[in-house]
């Protein structure tokens, strides 16, 4: 009997601590510390040549062949103005999906390395800082402190809207 | 227990919106005077589990309402009642009614109650006035009078009930105990059963019914919810049920099961209401209507469209190919364990015995996408008897090659522009009946929809006998609107396509049918937006035939590769009228910088790939070493300068869009053998891009 209660007693506990708090998958871009939400990302893959897409903005890379899927591929150091990045097979992909309006997208993020798999309580997590149009916070949905680094939470539905698809959209 | 019924509703408004399609393409298909009985059988069917549908969920007023409907069809069924334009012209509306109807429930709406029972009342009378006119034009002696006479007649004093199950209603659980005890709750009831007919013990089965009841049923009551009480076992039994009156005999209308034939034989006002279920007998009525059966196979026309019913015997093939795909597998494999040149010859043969296993599973995949085009041709019918009536005008719509197979997505998006089209011809095309009767055409006109495989393509041809186009008029029309040059040479094939410009109409009057001058442009895009073309054959007087050429799937393309830079694109083969080396003499500059290329005495204008999709390392940009593809796309003649031809293939379309976004001159993009992403070249998109 007391073994069962104790069960459960773990288990609303477990609960609970997954109410208050979620995982997000850290990576980072050049020396800063990104992080998305565990449960958008559908795989990680290394990084392989993509077809080139005439006449879009630089940092859409192109396609990729998912499986059978078309999937397009963004560089994030470019989308964020960090530079170029230098492809190498130790490049990652990170391919994320996204409810967007209604339909489900995946697309594929290049980013320099995946650090982590952090628990997040949401009660720490700050809003970010408003910097005017310095610098554009638009994707950011929280800041974080891990061992002492900042971690940039990105928001992944806002993150994987397009230019020019989906302004009409909103 | 309680069970949540709110889970079957989905379900229920499915089948019943499904049934009224049924019933709508088999009202339309029945004509006038001559029964079909499979047609008449179909769509009491349907109307029947409707109605069965909508008391189980509780919603009275529906199944109140298909009731009422009902009646006059299993009238109509019976041979009892002639079908006549107007009492399927009735039936017809009802339909929308009920449809109405089932679409407020399903919303949580109010049901319009008024329309309801204008609708109700209009049937009634319906009802009760064909008794009249079916007397007048047999010469019968049959009189039926209506239930819907009687029972206004309000002086009923009771029913009498003549129940007959058969003999296996006890094992479709139903207790015949308990419905006469629902029964005795509505009035004072006398229950006497008739045994003759069960059989001897040593032949009696316990589970079987043999006994059959008289039942007296006596108060003011209302048929329907007698009805009710019946209405599970309605298939399973003989049942009549008929209201007594103040000065009816009793003894009079005891009738056994036997009886009833021998009562409608002698015509015997009664008749009139014996609800046949099941076993229904219509030859044994005598009718001044002949009842035509029709062939079997015709009925399964009016597929929804949300989703795909495929035939067992393509499943069937599907799964043959696949276990021989599997056996090819294990053979390669096998020879793949312990290689060595000697087996060579055995590779070889796999991998081709493969290549054939695999291309016929991929045809045979794509055939299940395959529809017939009736589930769109079968709304016509609808469509032009509304119109025809709407307009004044009499007109047939003849269907040819309904059962021609299309892919499904080609199905769904050909409607519209089909609807327009047939719209047209009976606005515009179709004369009035004094018209075409001055001009020695029969009074009524023909509006001929045909669908038929030719090559790799679909064509759907709309085709009328009207008055077809005028090609004076369309031109004064079109120089009028400023469309066209005063003096412009047209061919009559280039007169005909000025109806497809952006802004013209030639209806002298705008009717809320067509002739808004927002048509046929849009159709024509739309066509050419699947990837087909359309074009227009008319004669003055005689008619025109608009004819749709379309490709039979959407899903695979006929590609030529090419190679510009690293790049590889598909151009659909079909686009494609040539392709040839640059001569350094045929090119011609205007004004330095547009380029064309002198081919047969027409100037192309050239359209350099790489520099509109930016490509780079192309292996050259002189004119004069690379190729020229000649492109046609709208209507439009264009050459595309590339580095190189790589092949023909099949290709499969992927959508671009569906995780990323459309781009300007490319229709999708495809998977290559190597595995990399390929984009198919949109030439009418890519002719806009270059001129940007």
């Amino acid at each position: 009997m007391s073994q069962v209660a104790e069960n459960n007693e773990i288990e609303r506990a477990e609960k609970k601590r997954l109410a208050s708090s979620s995982q997000f998958l850290s990576f980072t871009l050049g020396n800063e510390e990104y992080g998305v939400d565990i449960l958008s990302v559908q795989e990680i893959r290394s990084w392989e040549p993509v077809s080139r897409i005439p006449n879009v903005p630089s940092y859409e890379k192109g396609v990729v062949n998912l499986r059978g899927a078309i999937v397009p591929i963004i560089d994030l150091r470019e989308r964020f103005h960090l530079g170029h990045g230098h492809y190498s097979a130790l490049t990652v992909v990170m391919v994320l999906q996204a409810m967007i309006g209604n339909k489900t997208r995946v697309m594929g993020v290049v980013v320099d390395a995946v650090s982590n798999v952090i628990d997040v309580d949401k009660k720490s997590v700050q809003s970010a800082p408003n910097f005017g149009s310095k610098v554009s916070t638009e994707y950011i949905n929280g800041l974080i402190t891990v061992n002492g680094r900042m971690v940039m939470l990105l928001d992944v539905n806002k993150l994987l809207k397009l230019d020019g698809v989906d302004d009409d959209e909103n | 227990m309680s069970i949540d019924m709110a889970q079957f509703h989905q379900v229920f408004f499915e089948e019943s919106f499904e049934g009224l399609d049924i019933m709508e393409s088999g009202l339309l298909n029945l004509s006038p005077g001559e029964p079909d009985s499979e047609a008449i059988n179909s769509i009491f069917r349907a109307a029947h589990s409707i109605k069965g549908g909508s008391g189980t969920f509780g919603f009275t007023e529906i199944s109140d309402f298909t009731h009422v409907m009902e009646t006059l069809m299993d009238e109509m069924r019976d041979g009892r009642r002639q079908i006549t334009q107007a009492a399927v012209n009735l039936l017809l509306g009802s339909v929308d009614c009920l449809r109405e109807m089932l679409f407020a429930v399903k919303e949580g709406q109010a049901i319009d109650a008024e329309r309801v029972a204008e609708h109700k009342h209009a049937l009634d009378l319906e009802q009760q006035k064909s008794g009249s006119s079916q007397q007048d034009k047999s010469l019968s002696a049959h009189e039926p009078l209506s239930n819907q006479a009687h029972q206004s007649d309000s002086k009923v004093i009771g029913w009498h009930i003549a129940f007959s199950p058969h003999t296996d209603l006890l094992k479709t659980g139903n207790d015949p105990v308990r419905m006469f005890r629902e029964l005795s709750v509505l009035g004072e009831l006398e229950v006497t059963a008739d045994f003759r007919g069960v059989p001897d013990f040593y032949q009696l089965d316990p589970e079987e019914c043999h006994l059959s009841w008289n039942l007296v049923l006596k108060g003011d009551i209302d048929r329907a919810p007698i009805d009710e009480a019946f209405a599970w076992v309605e298939d399973d039994c003989d049942l009549a049920i008929q209201p007594l009156y103040q000065a009816d005999d009793l003894s009079l209308l005891v009738p056994g099961a036997e009886n009833q034939v021998s009562a409608n034989r002698a015509q015997h006002p009664a008749a009139e209401h014996v609800v046949q279920a099941g076993v229904s007998k219509p030859a044994e009525i005598s009718t001044p209507v002949v009842i035509k059966e029709k062939a079997p196979g015709d009925e399964a026309k009016n597929k929804g469209s949300t989703s795909i019913r495929v035939d067992t015997s393509k499943i069937d093939t599907l799964i043959n190919m696949v276990g021989e795909l599997v056996i090819t597998q294990s053979m390669l494999s096998l020879i793949g364990e312990h290689f060595d040149m000697s087996k060579q010859d055995q590779l070889k043969n796999g991998l081709a015995q493969l290549e054939r296993h695999t291309r016929e599973l991929q045809e045979s995949v794509m055939n299940i996408r395959m529809m017939p085009i009736n589930s769109v041709f079968s709304r016509f019918s609808r469509l032009v008897h509304d119109l025809s009536n709407k307009l004044g005008k009499k007109i047939d719509l003849k269907l040819i090659g309904e059962h021609t197979e299309v892919d499904k997505t080609v199905v769904e998006l050909i409607s519209d522009p089909l609807v327009h089209l047939v719209r047209n011809s009976l606005d515009h095309g179709i004369e009035m009946p004094d018209e075409r009767v001055a001009v020695g055409k029969p009074e009524t006109g023909t509006v001929t929809l045909e669908a038929y495989h030719r090559g790799g393509n679909i064509v759907i041809e709309v085709s009328d006998d009207g008055k077809g186009l005028d090609k004076d008029r369309l031109r004064a029309k079109a120089i009028e609107k400023g469309l066209l040059d005063e003096d412009a040479i047209l061919t009559d094939k280039q007169t005909f396509e000025l109806i497809f410009m952006p802004g013209f109409s030639t209806a002298e009057q705008l009717t809320d049918i067509s002739g808004r001058g927002v048509g046929m442009d849009v159709v024509r895009r739309n066509i050419q937006a699947l990837g087909g073309n359309i074009e227009i054959i008319s004669e003055l007087g005689k008619g025109s035939t608009i004819s749709i050429h379309l490709p039979l799937t959407l899903a695979i393309l006929d590609g030529q590769s090419i190679a510009v830079g690293d790049e590889t694109y598909i151009v659909p083969l079909g686009s494609i009228i040539e392709s040839l080396h640059i001569k350094e003499e045929r090119i011609n500059r205007v004004a330095d910088k547009g380029e064309t290329f002198l081919l047969r005495s027409e100037y192309l204008p050239i359209i350099r790939m790489h520099e509109i999709f930016k490509v780079p390392n192309v292996k050259t940009t002189k004119l004069s070493e690379g190729l020229l593809v000649v492109v046609e796309g709208q209507g439009v003649r264009c050459g595309l300068f590339v580095d190189d031809l790589l092949g023909q293939q099949q290709v499969v379309i992927k959508s671009l869009e569906a995780n990323y976004r459309r781009i300007e001159g490319v229709s999708g993009a495809t998977i290559l053998g190597d595995g990399s992403v390929a984009l198919i070249l949109d030439i009418p998109g890519l002719v806009r891009l270059a001129n940007q």
